[in-house]
């Protein structure tokens, strides 16, 4: 229903703003996903140029009202990006990630938005290929979506 | 109010010319609280470092935000520029417009727009640094170094030299290592056994060193300086304080096991050592394959024991010490050929790997020395080497080169035609590969003074034909297909982490890469670090290395150990979480997601209440500084100096 608004929203807008460019927040740990984000740039691997990149000590510092708050000042999209399960930096940080994370998609979905304007990956130091492809694939999902309305 | 300086790097060209750095630097100085704002063509270097001293006295500025690389670079470089002018060094941000931006995109005007929100991010954060000041933490001097191989072995003697204490854990029953199983040494033909065993002895007579072995580091815990591990002494069976290592028990032990330090082409008993020069001299009891063990009746090694050595009840004993830093020489392993279908699929008995082939070409090996075919024992005349099995093979093995295989493979040849002058030696290779002191010339000698034939390309099949094995291949200098009649086939297999390379990794919480090689803390400037303190690498389990690499990685970490032994105390990080006890309820949430059980109860009186409450407080000492606690405290009482809420709240909204 709500999220039904949202789509409708979303045609208007691709129609409106063709080349419509969204802005997204990333907040990375950085003992993985900002190294790996790193890497990309020492890769010099190119992705799109919406991402900005918050960095914090680990996933775990990432409250789920800070995601709100992004998405409530104008962001389209949210990444949240840290150790892959089994390699956190503090041991087990990022689980508590992961659960915080679901249970937000679920307040997100009930707010009627897209579960696709929040997400979560596991980006490796090593993983600099990776980072830019995530960074390519929330990019183009966000652009499909469109604003957010409101 | 605040005065931030803005200090953008051009870095030569590397950000300059994908972000218009002068136009970011005239915006910048228009965001809140910035005083002053200028640009430069190397902000890190020397002159760039006094630029930024001299705007902090000249303009007041009383923090700051260099765009430049990486906070991983230069981050600690700024920080210090800071400090020497009076200011504290965590009054700096760093805002990441090479890395994650200059570097990343191409469109100018984008790169710009992206490099000065980042910049904004940057100042709104800055303008919420509070000055922190790093605690001490006390420092235990002593080193633990996991695996007993020539890195470790290494590792051991510089820290003892130094007059600190140095323990090994190796997990086989002998320290010693792959060295120890290979025959003579690239480049110089130096025996391994006589470079390596003088150390092995000098490691187990230096008094400040102490060697466990037969045992494994089950578990870590703690941080730099103060690490406590968890060692588990597996169980021999056999009391090392009565046993003289006379050798009676193994040479009366009835039972034959394929011996795993010959790489399974000889055999050993079930009471044993793993070879004649091993340290400990003591023989360990395979219980797997004991009869006693298995069966309940034997006890021949008990009854021909003269000081009642063995001792059949003995039990796995776990031990926990404290030691300040942590040397990782876990060492390698070798690929399984078995995925090359081609090759035989490790089913040809007479297709052996490199590392066989250095236990049967040593004289204390299972063969004595000679170079026989392991199917029938018969006399080698023609043998095929081919080299990059499993190393630069995406497809079935490691995309990278494992580095000496070219030199190792050399040095094979070379010593099967010092074995058997009139045999024929061939070598299947890719590219030669030999760079490192006095390398290619070794292998030229071994082309052109020893005779063995070099032919460049890859073999595409082996399979046996009347008693001998064929294989067939190209010679791409000659453009031809070449079949080569074979008694035995060298497979030089890529050097790869151990299996459980990862379980390590988590233990001692450092990354991996791809390949499960542990990372270094940064690939250039910081080879034997990780990025966590007080962990570091040496040897081939960072990347496959050579035996001088080896060694010099074991010295270079051991003095980065030395050099955290050189205080009794260490500057602790800062940036830990505080905890505002006039919002902490006492509910202690917090306590119980901490990793690091760095949260206490306190007991404080209340101000409003005029009562006395127990509330939660943090030992900085154990912090690490995760965050954890302050997402799950729904007052929000703790916060994390260096990213508290304030500023977090503030990077996003300057978004």
């Amino acid at each position: 229903m709500t999220q039904e608004g949202e789509t409708v929203q979303t045609a208007d807008t691709k129609e409106q703003e063709d080349g419509y460019e969204p802005k997204l927040v990333a907040f990375l740990c950085k003992w993985c996903s900002y190294a790996g984000a790193d890497l990309a740039g020492g890769g010099r691997i190119k992705y799109p140029a919406n991402v900005r990149i918050i960095r914090v000590p680990c996933s775990c510092r990432i409250d789920p009202k800070l995601v709100v708050k992004a998405l409530e000042r104008g962001a389209d999209g949210v990444l949240v990006s840290g150790c892959h399960p089994g390699d956190c930096h503090y041991t087990e940080g990022n689980y508590y990630t992961r659960r915080r994370m679901l249970m937000l998609f679920k307040l997100l979905e009930f707010l009627g938005l897209d579960p696709k304007r929040v997400q979560m990956s596991w980006v490796s130091a090593s993983e600099g290929p990776k980072w830019a492809q995530v960074v390519e694939e929330i990019t183009e999902d966000i652009k499909s979506l469109g604003p957010i309305s409101t | 109010m605040t005065r931030i300086g803005v200090f953008v790097c051009w870095c030569g060209s590397n950000i300059a010319s994908t972000v218009d750095v002068e136009k970011v630097a005239e915006l910048a100085a228009d965001l809140p609280g910035v005083a002053y704002s200028t640009t430069y063509k190397y902000m890190c270097s020397d002159p760039g470092q006094k630029l930024i001293a001299e705007a902090i006295k000249e303009h007041d500025l009383d923090r700051a935000v260099v765009a430049a690389c990486s906070p991983s670079l230069h981050e600690p470089t700024f920080r210090g520029c800071l400090e020497n002018e009076g200011l504290n060094p965590y009054m700096l941000e760093i805002a990441n417009i090479r890395e994650q931006c200059s570097w990343v995109h191409t469109d100018r005007d984008e790169a710009t727009e992206k490099a000065l929100d980042l910049i904004a991010m940057a100042v709104a954060k800055v303008a919420h640094n509070a000055p922190l000041v790093a605690g001490s933490i006390p420092v235990t001097r002593r080193a633990l170094i996991i695996g007993g191989g020539i890195s470790g072995i290494q590792a051991a003697i510089d820290v003892g030299l130094a007059g600190y204490e140095a323990v090994i854990v190796e997990r086989e029953p002998s320290i010693g290592g792959r060295m120890a199983q290979f025959d003579k040494t690239f480049p110089t033909l130096d025996c391994a056994a006589c470079i390596l065993t003088p150390k092995m002895v000098a490691v187990s007579r230096n008094p400040n060193i102490k060697i466990y072995t037969h045992a494994e580091v089950e578990e870590v815990t703690g941080y730099v300086g103060n690490y406590v591990a968890k060692i588990r002494l597996r169980a021999r069976s056999v009391d090392a304080d009565k046993c003289t290592g006379c050798g009676t028990c193994w040479q009366k032990c009835p039972k034959r096991v394929s011996s795993e330090f010959d790489q399974h082409l000889g055999m050993r008993k079930a009471i044993h050592i793993p070879f004649p020069q091993a340290v400990p001299r003591v023989p360990v009891i395979d219980r797997d394959n004991c009869l006693y063990f298995q069966r309940g009746k034997c006890r021949i090694c008990e009854t021909s024991c003269e000081v009642g050595a063995v001792d059949f009840e003995q039990e796995d004993e776990v031990i926990e010490e404290k030691f300040g830093a942590i040397i990782v020489a876990t060492g390698f392993t070798t690929f399984d050929h078995s995925t090359y279908k081609e090759y035989g699929a490790g089913q040809l008995k007479d297709v052996i790997t490199g590392l066989q082939f250095e236990r049967m070409v040593n004289s204390s090996g299972p063969t004595g020395g000679r170079i026989l075919r392991p199917s029938d024992g018969k006399e080698v005349n023609t043998v095929v080497f081919i080299a990059c099995v499993g190393s630069r093979d995406r497809a079935k093995g490691v995309a990278y080169c494992s580095r000496l295989c070219c030199m190792y493979t050399a040095k094979h040849g070379l010593l099967f035609k010092e074995h058997n002058p009139d045999g024929q030696a061939y070598v299947f290779y890719m590219d030669i590969r030999a760079a490192g002191k006095n390398y290619e010339e070794f292998v030229r000698r071994a082309q052109e003074e020893f005779g063995v034939n070099y032919l460049r390309g890859r073999v595409s099949r082996i399979f046996e034909e009347d008693g001998q094995l064929v294989v067939r291949g190209a010679d791409t200098l000659s453009g031809t297909q070449v079949e080569v009649k074979a008694d035995l086939v060298v497979l030089a297999t890529a050097l790869i982490a151990r299996d459980d390379a990862v379980d390590v990794a988590r233990m001692l919480g450092i990354p991996y890469d791809e390949n499960r090689l542990f990372t270094e803390g940064h690939p250039k400037l910081a080879p034997v670090e990780t990025v966590t303190s007080g962990v570091f690498l040496t040897g081939a389990c960072q990347a496959p290395k050579d035996i001088p690499d080896t060694v010099a990685t074991a010295s270079a970490a051991s003095a980065k150990a030395l050099a955290l032994f050189s205080s009794d105390v260490l500057t602790g990080e800062p940036m830990v979480s505080c905890i505002d006890t006039s919002l902490c309820s006492g509910c202690f949430a917090c306590q119980e997601v901490c990793p690091f059980g760095a949260i206490e109860a306190v007991e404080i009186r209340d101000a409003m209440t005029r009562e006395n409450k127990e509330v939660a407080h943090v030992i900085e000492s154990l912090c690490h500084g995760c965050g954890n606690c302050t997402v799950v405290c729904r007052a929000g009482a703790p916060n994390l100096a260096g990213f508290s809420h304030e500023q977090i709240l503030a990077e996003l909204l300057a978004v």
